[in-house]
């Protein structure tokens, strides 16, 4: 594994090789250890084109516990501002020595574009192209299922998960829909036809137009975000009349199974997809879901770069020569 | 490929260093025994269980991962981790006995004490060796050793034990063929 581009790039052995990483590596942090000296000399950048919070942080978290050196690069107050185009910054990245560049671009296939021009020679991480794919947001979520229905086992066969709201424009719900069908869990898409994208039906999904209808059915409901910034349609009538249909209220939580899960990736609309006491309910593992990205990404990074990397192997073979 | 310990003698030299370091500790009282896996902790099992016996009282018996304290990590494609396991009463103010199968360059134990480092301060940190084999590369010995085994660096010392792969014995075998 050299890039973490996209769900499609793991195999199922791979995705749960990631998941017990990040297993044992919680399970440390719960015993106290904190910090561990693994990545100590490596450069790990965060290359953010687009606004972000949690996964920023959370990689930035990551990277410290393992004693990397982070460099925060966001779009804003940067010469990508004045129209300095990805390879340009790519080959800086390449000249201070990046081992491994997360990025974040609003243009769907940037992580693919870095990652397969040869610009660098780092590992690459997407976190987040356009609507496409959120690799280590899936990862995330699979974790916080196994861990509250599996008991951090195996994979998530026999599992059922509702993903609920803008399937459309949402890279999480791609990525979870590769990846948890990859580990065997059954999907149903929940959303209004229109916040459905077309050729939905080859996603190997089952979708509903009716939330009351299936919630009872599923062992985790995954509340997504109305994308009001990549919305310039009209998708639904009112923000009422979602909320009403598509909305996870407190009514809905009691319609759900005793063991069921309520997640989101974040941000939160509240009173829009969800509602503040529903987030808040006993159910909810939105807050888990946060600090068990962290352990993910450290999985995620350890795995790319806590190893002998590309370059390590190159310049150990150019000693022997 | 030689026998260099079959089953009964690994019992023996594991119920020997019970002993020991029941005699070097006054007793099983704050003593901890972490294994490093994956065969170091079926030791440490062993020989709590061993002390157990002796002394009628259960003895804490945990596992140590040190693959993220390893110096070797980037000369190699990423290991797997093992779970570490601290005692619910942690390792402060503890006598600590690190159990291992071989001792060889000492790297290993290191790493180990890097590990412990993180976890806590331990009032004194002991090493216990099925095998110690010698050609140590840094300033390490171990306390309690339970057969010393001269070997040359082509040579190869592998500990099966029966938990992890189904018989108990010390093989010795040699690369050069």
């Amino acid at each position: 594994m050299k890039n973490l581009l996209s769900i499609d790039d793991l195999t199922k052995a791979e995705a749960i090789e990631i998941l017990d990483t990040a297993v044992t590596l919680s399970n440390l942090s719960e015993t106290g250890v904190k910090k561990f000296p693994t990545l100590r000399g490596r450069t790990v950048v965060n290359l953010f084109f687009e606004d972000s919070t949690r996964t920023r942080i959370s990689f930035e978290a990551a990277a410290k516990r393992l004693s990397a050196d982070v460099i925060n690069f966001s779009a804003k107050g940067s010469s990508l501002s004045k129209g300095e185009s990805l390879k340009d910054t790519a080959m800086t990245l390449q000249a201070m020595g990046a081992d491994a560049v997360i990025i974040r671009h609003n243009s769907s296939g940037a992580a693919h574009r870095l990652a397969s021009q040869k610009w660098i020679d780092g590992a690459v991480i997407n976190a987040g192209d356009g609507t496409r794919e959120h690799p280590t947001q899936a990862l995330l979520d699979a974790f916080t299922i196994r861990r509250n229905l599996k008991n951090d086992q195996g994979d998530l066969k026999g599992l059922k998960v509702g993903i609920v709201g803008d399937i459309l424009h949402s890279r999480v719900a791609r990525s979870n829909v590769l990846l948890l069908s990859k580990l065997g869990a059954e999907v149903v898409l929940i959303a209004p036809p229109t916040l459905l994208p077309v050729g939905v039906d080859s996603w190997g999904t089952s979708v509903s137009y009716s939330f009351d209808e299936v919630i009872g059915d599923c062992d985790a409901v995954m509340m997504l975000r109305v994308q009001k910034e990549r919305m310039e349609d009209l998708f639904f009538p009112t923000e009422r009349e979602y909320s009403r249909a598509f909305g996870l209220t407190k009514d809905r939580i009691a319609m759900m199974k005793e063991s069921a899960i309520v997640m989101h990736p974040g941000p939160m609309n509240r009173g829009l997809e969800i509602s503040a006491d529903s987030a808040e309910s006993n159910k909810s593992v939105i807050v888990e879901q946060v600090a068990n990205g962290v352990s993910v990404r450290m999985a995620v990074l350890y795995l790319l770069i806590g190893g002998a990397t590309t370059r390590d192997l190159e310049t150990h073979l150019g000693e022997n020569k | 490929m030689s026998v260099v310990l079959n089953g009964a003698e690994i019992a023996r030299a594991l119920k020997r260093i019970s002993h020991e370091i029941l005699e070097r500790n006054h007793g099983s009282s704050d003593l901890i025994l972490l294994g490093i896996p994956t065969r170091g902790v079926a030791i440490a099992e062993q020989i709590a269980s061993d002390i157990s016996g002796i002394e009628n009282s259960e003895i804490e018996c945990g596992t140590l991962d040190i693959t993220m304290y390893r110096d070797d990590l980037r000369l190699k494609p990423p290991r797997n981790l093992f779970p570490t396991r601290i005692p619910a009463s942690g390792i402060d103010g503890k006598n600590v006995v690190l159990v291992d199968d071989v001792l060889y360059s000492g790297r290993t134990i290191r790493a180990a004490l890097d590990a412990l480092n993180e976890i806590g301060r331990p009032r004194t940190v002991q090493l216990a060796v099925l095998i110690d084999r010698g050609h140590r590369e840094l300033p390490i010995r171990a306390d309690y050793v339970g057969k010393n085994i001269p070997t040359s660096k082509n040579e190869n010392v592998k500990v099966h034990i029966s938990s992890v792969d189904g018989i108990d014995e010390v093989t010795i075998e040699s690369d050069l063929k």
